[in-house]
C-alpha cells in the first residue's frame, strides 16, 4: 500500500502543519540545492553558537516527501552538535521518516541531508 | 479504436507483467516505448545466426550483417519517404542527431551575430547544442513564442519578424513533447525559405515519427532528426536524415574507422556519405530492431496509428477534464495534438499535489506516468509550473486503461485531501 509505503498519515500532517519552516535574515550558515529531475528544492539556515545548532529552519518547494524530510530533519537537529552532522547517514533520516522509497523516490527523501551537510561543510 | 487491439497488444510481452500486483497501464510512451516481439526477434535472429561487423572483410556473415544493417537503412528512409537511403544517418538518438548538425554544418556556417531561430517549446535536446554553438561562434539564439494554447504564434505571418537574412538555421520539433501540440512545420518552411532562400531548417521529429505519418522529402526541410526508442525500436539507435547536396558539404562529425576511404600516417580521405557520418562500428543490432519497428508500424499503418492515439486523447482529455482542480497544459483539439497530455492539480493557483507525489501514488496502482520537468525547463516556467505529470500513448493503449487512470489520481486527491 501507497500509504504505508510512502504517504504515511503523520507525514501528511506534517506537511499540512510544518514545522521548523522559516527563512533566517542572517544565519550563520546556509546551503541550498536543486533537485534537476524534478525541481525540487531546499534551502535549510542555521544559527550556531559554541558549535551547537541553536536554530535550524528550512524552506524550499518540491515534492511531499523531500519537504517534510527537511521538516523532520531541521526539528531532530536542534540543540544538537555541529560535528554530528556528519555522521548523519541515509538510514537515519529513513528511520526519521518511517517509510521505505524506492530508488526514484529516495533523492527526494535525502535532499534535505545532501543540503544539511553541504552547509555544514562550508 | 483499433479493431485487432487485442492481437497488437499480445505482440508487447511487457505488457503481461504486473506492478505492485496490479496488470501495468503504461502511459510514458514519450520518454520511450515498449518493443514488440517482432522487434525483440529481429535482434535476437542477428546475434544467433549472423553477428558479424559490417562494411569489412569478405566472409558470408560479414555480408548478411551488411545487408541487414543496410536494408534497414532503406526501411526506414521509406518509412519516413525520405528518399535515397543515403540519406539516412545512423546516430545514438536524436540529441545526437542535433550534436551532429551543430557539430559538422553548424560550427563552419555559422559565424558572429548570424542569427538561430528556435521555438520556446524546444525539448533540452534542441535548445543547449544551440546554446552552446551560439556561445562558440557569438552567433544570437531567437525564439518564436508560444501562445496560451501552447501553439507557435506564427498565425498572422509574424514569423517575418523573426526570419531575416541574418537567419541561418531554423530548429523546431515537429511535436511538443510536453503540450502534444503538432506545429505546421510545412508551412514554417515554405515561409521561412521565402523570406529568406539560404535559411537552413532543422525538424526535431522524436515526437512525430512514432505518432503521425511524416513525409519528410514532403516538408522541404533540410535536417530531419528522430529516435528509435519511442518508436517500439530499441534504444541507442537515432536517425539524422540530411539532404545529400548537404551531407556532402559538411565535416565528419567523429573520425575513425569506416568513415574513411585512403589513410596515410599523415593524413585521411573521407568514405562517401552517409558513412562519412557513422565512425567506428555503429550499433548494428539496434538499426536492425528499428528497421523492424517500422516495418510493424507500416503492417498497421501509420494513419490507424495517428486514429487510434486520436481518439484514446480526444477520450482522456474530456475525463481529464472532469477531475476537479486538474489544470491541462496544451489545447483540447485533437486535430492538432497528440497523445500526450501533460497536467497538474492545481488549487488556488498552486500545485496541491506535487507531480512527483501525485505519479508516486499512480505507480502504486501500476499505472506508469512521468513526471518532472519532462526536459523543457523553459517551456514549463511560461506556465509556471515547476514540475508536471505526463500521460502519453501509443498503439497498444486502451480507453479501458484511461478509465484505470482516473479513479487514481481521485485516489491520489483523496490521500493529499485536495477536495
Amino acid at each position: 500500500m501507497i500509504e504505508e509505503r510512502l504517504y504515511r498519515e503523520v507525514l501528511l500532517e506534517r506537511l499540512e502543519n510544518p514545522v521548523a519552516q522559516g527563512v533566517l535574515t542572517k544565519p550563520d550558515l546556509e546551503a541550498r540545492l536543486v533537485n534537476p529531475i524534478c525541481g525540487d528544492e531546499v534551502l535549510i539556515q542555521l544559527k550556531v553558537k559554541n558549535h551547537i545548532i541553536e536554530q535550524a529552519v528550512y524552506s524550499g518547494d518540491g515534492c511531499a516527501i523531500s519537504q517534510v524530510s527537511a521538516s523532520f530533519l531541521a526539528e531532530s537537529i536542534t540543540g544538537k552538535k555541529l560535528e554530528k552532522i556528519r555522521k548523519i547517514k541515509k538510514n537515519d533520516i529513513l528511520n526519521l521518516l518511517g517509510i521505505n522509497p524506492g530508488p526514484s523516490r529516495l533523492k527526494c527523501a535525502l535532499l534535505s541531508l545532501e543540503v544539511l551537510q553541504k552547509a555544514v561543510d562550508q | 479504436m483499433l479493431e485487432n487491439i487485442e492481437k497488437i497488444r499480445s505482440d508487447f510481452p511487457i505488457l503481461k507483467r504486473k506492478v505492485y500486483n496490479h496488470p501495468l497501464v503504461y502511459f510514458d510512451n514519450a520518454a520511450t516505448s515498449q518493443k514488440p516481439k517482432q522487434v525483440i526477434k529481429a535482434i535476437t535472429n542477428y546475434y544467433e545466426n549472423h553477428n558479424a561487423n559490417v562494411h569489412r572483410g569478405v566472409h558470408k556473415l560479414t555480408e548478411e550483417a551488411t545487408e541487414l544493417y543496410e536494408g534497414a537503412r532503406k526501411k526506414i528512409a521509406d518509412f519516413v519517404n525520405g528518399g535515397d537511403k543515403r540519406q539516412i544517418i545512423f546516430v545514438r538518438n536524436a540529441t545526437e542527431a542535433i550534436n551532429l548538425i551543430a557539430y559538422s554544418w553548424g560550427r563552419e556556417n555559422i559565424k558572429k551575430n548570424d542569427e538561430i531561430l528556435l521555438s520556446e517549446m524546444e525539448h533540452h535536446s534542441n535548445l543547449i547544442p544551440w546554446q552552446h554553438l551560439a556561445k562558440e561562434t557569438g552567433a544570437k539564439l531567437k525564439f518564436i513564442p508560444i501562445d496560451e494554447k501552447g501553439e507557435l504564434k506564427i498565425k498572422n505571418h509574424e514569423l517575418k519578424q523573426y526570419v531575416s537574412a541574418k537567419t541561418k538555421l531554423i530548429a523546431v520539433t515537429h511535436v511538443s513533447n510536453v503540450l502534444g501540440t503538432i506545429n505546421p512545420v510545412k508551412d514554417i518552411i515554405e515561409q521561412a525559405k521565402a523570406i529568406n532562400p539560404k535559411v537552413k531548417v532543422l525538424i526535431d521529429g522524436a515526437q512525430a515519427v512514432p505518432h503521425i505519418p511524416v513525409s519528410v522529402q514532403n516538408l522541404g526541410c533540410d535536417f530531419y532528426a528522430f529516435t528509435g526508442h519511442k518508436m517500439l525500436g530499441p534504444s541507442g539507435i537515432g536517425v539524422l536524415w540530411v539532404k545529400k547536396d548537404l551531407q556532402e558539404s559538411m565535416i565528419p562529425f567523429q573520425r575513425g574507422g569506416d568513415m574513411i576511404l585512403r589513410v596515410t600516417f599523415e593524413s585521411a580521405t573521407w568514405n562517401y556519405i552517409p558513412w562519412k557520418f557513422e565512425a567506428g562500428t555503429p550499433n548494428i543490432e539496434g538499426a536492425i530492431g528499428l528497421g523492424a519497428a517500422v516495418e510493424y508500424l507500416s503492417s498497421i499503418g501509420m494513419k490507424n496509428v495517428r486514429e487510434h492515439e486520436k481518439e484514446l486523447t480526444g477520450y482522456a482529455l474530456k475525463k481529464l477534464e472532469e477531475i476537479e482542480y486538474l489544470k491541462i497544459y496544451g489545447q483540447n483539439n485533437i486535430e492538432k495534438r497528440v497523445g500526450v497530455i501533460a497536467f497538474n492539480i492545481v488549487k488556488n493557483g498552486k500545485i496541491a499535489i506535487h507531480p512527483h507525489d501525485l505519479v508516486s501514488i499512480l505507480d502504486g496502482e501500476g499505472i506508469e506516468v512521468r513526471s518532472g520537468r519532462l526536459c523543457a525547463e523553459p517551456l514549463l516556467s511560461i506556465f509556471k509550473a515547476e514540475a508536471a505529470a505526463r500521460v502519453s500513448f501509443h498503439i497498444y493503449n486502451t480507453k479501458a486503461e484511461i478509465d484505470r487512470l482516473i479513479p487514481a489520481i481521485g485516489k491520489a486527491k483523496k490521500i493529499f485531501k485536495v477536495a
